[in-house]
């Protein structure tokens, strides 16, 4: 299993979860938590996933996500979950 | 499992609080690159430059877009050039050929500084490393990327005052053929005291002869975060304020580490060490004198500042040793006065004088750093200032330095520019005493002693 955690912040609107879970599926990427909260109208949601079954390398992943951001207003990031781990868990 | 604050945490480390890898440094032994016949040696030293460091870029690349973390700059360091020069260079324009092919193997693999260009001579000089040092002016005019460094003493072998009265003449030589670039030459020569084998950060990198035939030594930086981190500890006593620190250091440390293993394993090179030190820019909220204000001075050069700087520096030094699997290099808070902007309004208020600096080095890595002078400073002077700064890292058996610049045509009240991560400054006063005869004696400075420590 290859951990991905992709986070999506922005405007709250329709169909952010929608938009972004139909490119995982799309991409055969496997989600396996998702936590979501509103902080003053803004959007912060954050996904743990499974990228092992995909075919595109991190790099395509991390920018095919960023610009559909950009398409739908929001700022999506998709990092290895290790910098967070390493961070945070000794 | 990881949680949403977690996350947003570091995330919001990375973007707004400058959170990065400073620097992935590979260093390249170049000792197999010995000849007798200088071209030979030339063609050998470009081929295994590019051949070691042809991925690294792309490798850096990489790392930053899977984990989402900027790694800034990747360079190279590489066997001190007077070591491996000796037999092929018979003067000093021999080594500045030597210091072009260095630039144009860095050039050709993309990285922005190669580090090396160096003659480690704490003790004596041979002629080939007096060819080096007197090369320097003419290397670091006629090349955009190569840096070099000068060790002139050490706690075990004292200070060579030879060498320190040469690097003087050095210095100055180098600001007037830089002189229509306001002196930056300077910006790329540094003068060391115990100057440390595995050091990652320019202008003072090089690769020792300690070392294996290649290394990644990775440097991490981050005093916005330690800064954000000190926002929220105003009033809190000193133990509280440590232990913020110490755990924003670690975090930060984590994240080096993590960067490290990756590179040497994408490079298949082994991993060095990962040196903590807290490298500021000129960015706004990059920088170590915001953190000694959220400590609770007005400005850096305030009575407190020296205090300040040894906790800042010995807690990020705790907080970073157990993040690392091998910590070395620098390791500790760096106190550049044109790369940091708080320390360049320190100035400006009148705060912050060279004098206090040098009190401050006593306790941080390093030493005088990027530090503009009155282009008609004495080279005396300079020597003199050199002298008190190798004194400084012989008696307290740590690492200290001068990179000094002294600019051309512009004296106190001026300004410097000298762009990107370099940054820009005030020119600072220099005492205007002189020390022409305590420089001019010659010799070395015998080893301290090292018992009866008081």
């Amino acid at each position: 299993m290859k951990k991905t955690i992709i986070t999506v912040v922005g405007q709250d609107k329709v169909g952010i979860i929608a938009k972004v879970c139909t490119y995982l599926s799309n991409n055969q990427i496997n989600i396996l938590d998702i936590s979501q909260t509103i902080v003053q109208g803004y959007f912060n949601m954050m996904m743990i996933t499974d990228t092992s079954k995909s075919s595109k390398d991190m790099g395509v992943l991390s920018q095919e996500l960023a610009g559909l951001g950009e398409e739908i207003g929001m700022v999506i990031r998709c990092q290895n979950e290790d910098i967070f781990t390493k961070m945070h868990r000794i | 499992m990881i949680n949403i604050f977690e996350v947003n945490e570091t995330n919001q480390m990375i973007e707004q609080e400058n959170l990065d890898v400073r620097t992935i440094t590979l260093g390249v032994s170049l000792l197999d690159c010995i000849d007798s016949d200088l071209e030979k040696m030339r063609e050998r030293v470009y081929e295994k430059i590019v051949d070691k460091a042809k991925n690294l870029v792309s490798v850096g690349r990489e790392i930053e877009m899977e984990y989402g973390i900027p790694i800034v700059n990747k360079r190279i360091s590489v066997t001190p050039i007077a070591l491996i020069g000796g037999n092929a260079c018979k003067s000093p324009e021999d080594f500045v050929s030597l210091a072009k092919v260095l630039d144009e193997a860095v050039k050709a693999v993309q990285v922005n500084f190669i580090g090396g260009y160096s003659a480690l001579v704490s003790k004596g000089m041979t002629p080939a490393e007096e060819y080096l040092i007197r090369s320097i002016p003419q290397a670091l005019a006629e090349t955009d990327r190569v840096c070099s460094s000068v060790n002139v003493g050490s706690t075990k072998t004292g200070i060579n005052m030879d060498a320190v009265k040469l690097m003087g003449e050095v210095i100055l030589d180098t600001a007037q053929k830089t002189k229509d670039r306001d002196s930056c030459g300077c910006t790329k020569l540094v003068v060391f005291c115990n100057a440390p084998d595995d050091n990652p950060f320019m202008a003072g990198a090089f690769h020792g002869v300690t070392e294996a035939d290649s290394i990644i030594n990775v440097g991490v930086s981050g005093p916005g975060v330690v800064k954000r981190a000190l926002e929220n500890a105003h009033g809190v006593d000193f133990e509280t304020l440590c232990e913020t620190i110490k755990r924003t250091a670690f975090k930060v440390t984590r994240v080096g580490q993590l960067v490290a293993q990756e590179a040497s394993r994408r490079l298949g090179v082994p991993f060095g060490i990962l040196d903590l030190s807290l490298a500021p820019t000129p960015a706004v909220g990059d920088s170590v004198a915001d953190i000694l204000r959220e400590i609770g001075l007005e400005h850096p050069g305030a009575p407190g500042t020296t205090a300040a700087l040894a906790l800042l520096n010995d807690q990020v030094k705790k907080g970073g040793v157990m993040a690392s699997s091998a910590v070395g290099g620098l390791s500790g808070a760096f106190i550049p006065v044109s790369e940091d902007q708080g320390m360049i309004d320190a100035v400006d208020a009148g705060a912050l004088t060279l004098e206090k600096l040098e009190a401050m080095t006593c306790v941080c890595s390093v030493g005088l750093d990027m530090v503009a002078i009155p282009g008609d400073t004495p080279a005396s002077a300079i020597s003199g200032m050199i002298a008190d700064e190798a004194a400084i890292g012989m008696i307290n058996q740590k690492t200290t330095a001068v990179r000094v610049i002294p600019v051309i045509g512009k004296g106190v009240g001026e300004t410097v520019e000298f762009g990107g991560l370099l940054g820009h400054g005030p020119i600072m006063p220099v005492n205007g005493f002189s020390c022409e005869e305590f420089v001019e004696r010659g010799g070395r400075i015998p080893a301290p002693i090292h018992s009866f420590k008081n």
